[in-house]
């Protein structure tokens, strides 16, 4: 299987401190790969060099195909990017949003009207159109801004902690999208807390330290450290971390 | 194009659905002009005045009673010696003494002129120079009254001093401050107020992820900005011309030129500011920091720099309103040519790449 995400010995130091110490990893396409660890652990550090805002200190790592270090521009056209805080503009309306992030990666007008209106029938949102993002419930500020990071059909979408602050339910309703984008093919690297969520991932990394500690399914990391949930396995491995210390 | 046009557009919308953007925009510096402008134009009634006759003669008198019945003035004081008048300045009873020289109306009459001293409390300049103008003009009128019925021409000649404030800082001075405020609430505050929101929403990290490059990002951030400084520039002009009458009496690009360089250093100054601020609250901080205090206390706008302490004077060269104000003062007073600001423009420019310097540095740290 083609991979979308490739890295190889991936370090980046800041002085003499390394966040993020020789991570090596694929991710396959239409994989949703879970990226977990406590906070501090290096989470940030690696995503924002896969996303070409940060120059890693040495390694190798490939995103939709482009080298990490030589074609940053590329892969910021073939990614979506969305964060805990949804970032949309509150003070514009739904089109209007939907027409400036259209317009930054580099949409023609007729798509983004194309695009728009699949958008707003998907979302259920026709009516709303023309309101500001402030009057809407959260749960629809999180599906919008979702739609809004694959707006351009990257091929791969991070999302940061994407579901911060929203309710059970919606969550679960936010991650039949994320079944549905990976199902139509596109790649969901997604970080989280709640590891709730971890179990929904086809394969998850953790983190700890700046390292990769463990990568694998779900249920085999359960097997692999006997335990009974995600929540227990991350505990194992986060507590080895603390008596390093 | 199309994404910078984007982002302008963007820009234009969140400035427009901002209230109190828009008053901070439209409606704040024609309240300033105004509110200082009239200020110091207010109409003189019944100030106070002291007489300092040392003559005593028919004409000293008959001045003095014109003067006094002209409805602008209030005699509060006859003296007696110059010791005297000191005093009732400094107690800040009186605006304005009248000194009347010993034996006026027998110099008045022999030599064809003599001199009235108008001694003002230039601590309100714009009050001062108001009340000289008007005691100035009654006495012309009484000179005038009586050269008629001597059929000849003798003169009272007037000389003015200024107490309290020798520099006599202008009229006009207002103006080039004004200017320099308004320019550093659009361009600094407003910049970085609303590139700290852009972090704080988080919308900051979407669009850096995006394939939008800083540049774009940058310049769709401040061109909304410099449009409408440069409107508010021309609106402060206007009204300074047309409503109180300020002269420009030098070349109108070169008045351009100095508004535009102080319009980037300004610009350059907001950039600095968000890219140490993560937050709009502490964005508004550190402007009230490092664009008020120094653009309104330590410019020369409301206190001349040459009577601060000298540590004072030194700080107030990192300004950049202080080397604004002194160009166009320059330019728009006195009407000097591009040879005599040069040094101010330079320095602008210099304090405008070092800036821009910063914030590329500081920027570079935070994505680390």
């Amino acid at each position: 299987m083609e991979a979308s995400i490739k890295t190889e010995n991936l370090t980046k130091c800041f002085g003499s401190f390394t966040a993020v110490n020789n991570i090596t990893f694929k991710v396959d396409k239409g994989e949703i790969f879970g990226f977990l660890g406590a906070n501090g652990a290096g989470k940030t550090t690696a995503m924002r060099m896969l996303c070409g805002l940060l120059h890693p200190t040495s390694g190798k790592a490939s995103v939709a195909g482009f080298d990490v270090f030589t074609q940053r521009e590329q892969i910021k056209k073939n990614i979506g990017y969305m964060s805990q805080k949804f970032s949309l503009y509150e003070d514009l309306t739904i089109k209007e949003n939907i027409n400036f992030f259209g317009t930054i990666y580099g949409l023609s007008n007729t798509k983004i009207k194309e695009k728009t209106e699949q958008l707003l029938i998907r979302l259920n949102l026709m009516e709303e159109a023309n309101s500001l993002v402030a009057s809407l419930p959260l749960g629809w500020k999180q599906k919008l801004s979702f739609s809004l990071a694959l707006i351009h059909d990257p091929k791969i979408v991070f999302l940061d902690e994407p579901t911060g602050g929203v309710d059970p339910i919606t969550r679960r309703q936010f991650w039949e999208l994320i079944y549905e984008t990976a199902d139509s093919g596109t790649t969901v690297f997604v970080t989280t807390h709640y590891m709730d969520e971890a179990e929904y991932c086809n394969r998850v990394s953790i983190m700890v330290d700046g390292k990769i500690e463990a990568i694998d399914t779900p249920d085999n990391l359960k097997k692999l450290f006997d335990a009974s949930t995600m929540d227990e396995v991350f505990y194992l491995l986060a507590r080895g971390a603390s008596t390093q210390e | 194009m199309q994404e910078l046009k984007s982002f302008i557009i963007k820009e234009f919308r969140h400035i427009v659905r901002d209230k109190r953007a828009l008053l901070i925009l439209f409606v704040m510096p024609v309240i300033l002009v105004i509110l200082f402008g009239y200020a110091i134009t207010n109409d003189i009634n019944n100030a106070e005045i002291a007489i300092l006759d040392n003559s005593k003669d028919e004409l000293s008198i008959g001045l003095t009673n014109k003067i006094v019945s002209s409805g602008y003035f209030l005699q509060k004081a006859s003296l007696q010696t110059n010791k005297e008048l000191q005093e009732v300045f400094r107690s800040g009873k009186i605006k304005m003494a009248i000194v009347f020289p010993p034996g006026f109306a027998q110099t008045f009459y022999r030599e064809k002129n003599v001199q009235i001293q108008l001694i003002a409390d230039a601590s309100d300049l714009n009050v001062a120079i108001a009340l000289s103008n008007y005691a100035h003009s009654i006495i012309k009128d009484y000179q005038n009254e009586l050269n008629k019925d001597l059929g000849q021409t003798l003169l009272f000649e007037t000389t003015t001093k200024m107490l309290f404030n020798p520099e006599q800082k202008g009229v006009y001075m207002f103006v080039p401050g004004v200017l320099a405020l308004i320019m550093m609430l659009i361009s600094a505050l407003m910049t970085a107020v609303s590139l700290a929101k852009e972090k704080e929403t988080g919308t900051m990290r979407v669009i850096t992820v995006s394939p939008l490059s800083p540049i774009t990002i940058i310049t769709g951030k401040v061109i909304p900005y410099l449009v409408i400084s440069m409107i508010d520039t021309c609106i402060i002009l206007l009204m300074a011309v047309f409503i109180f009458g300020m002269p420009i009496n030098g070349n109108l690009f070169l008045l351009a030129l100095v508004n535009l360089m102080f319009l980037f250093a300004a610009l350059s100054l907001g950039i600095m500011i968000a890219s140490f601020a993560e937050t709009q609250q502490v964005a508004l901080i550190m402007s009230i920091v490092l664009l008020f205090l120094p653009t309104v206390l330590l410019s020369g706008f409301i206190y001349p720099i040459k009577n601060m302490p000298l540590w004072l004077q030194v700080i107030c060269q990192v300004s950049p309103a202080k080397w604004f104000i002194e160009a166009i003062k320059s330019v728009m007073i006195k009407g000097t040519g591009i040879q005599d600001i040069w040094m101010q423009l330079s320095v602008l420019l210099g304090m405008i790449i070092v800036m821009i310097r910063v914030s590329i540095v500081q920027s570079k740290k935070k994505v680390s």
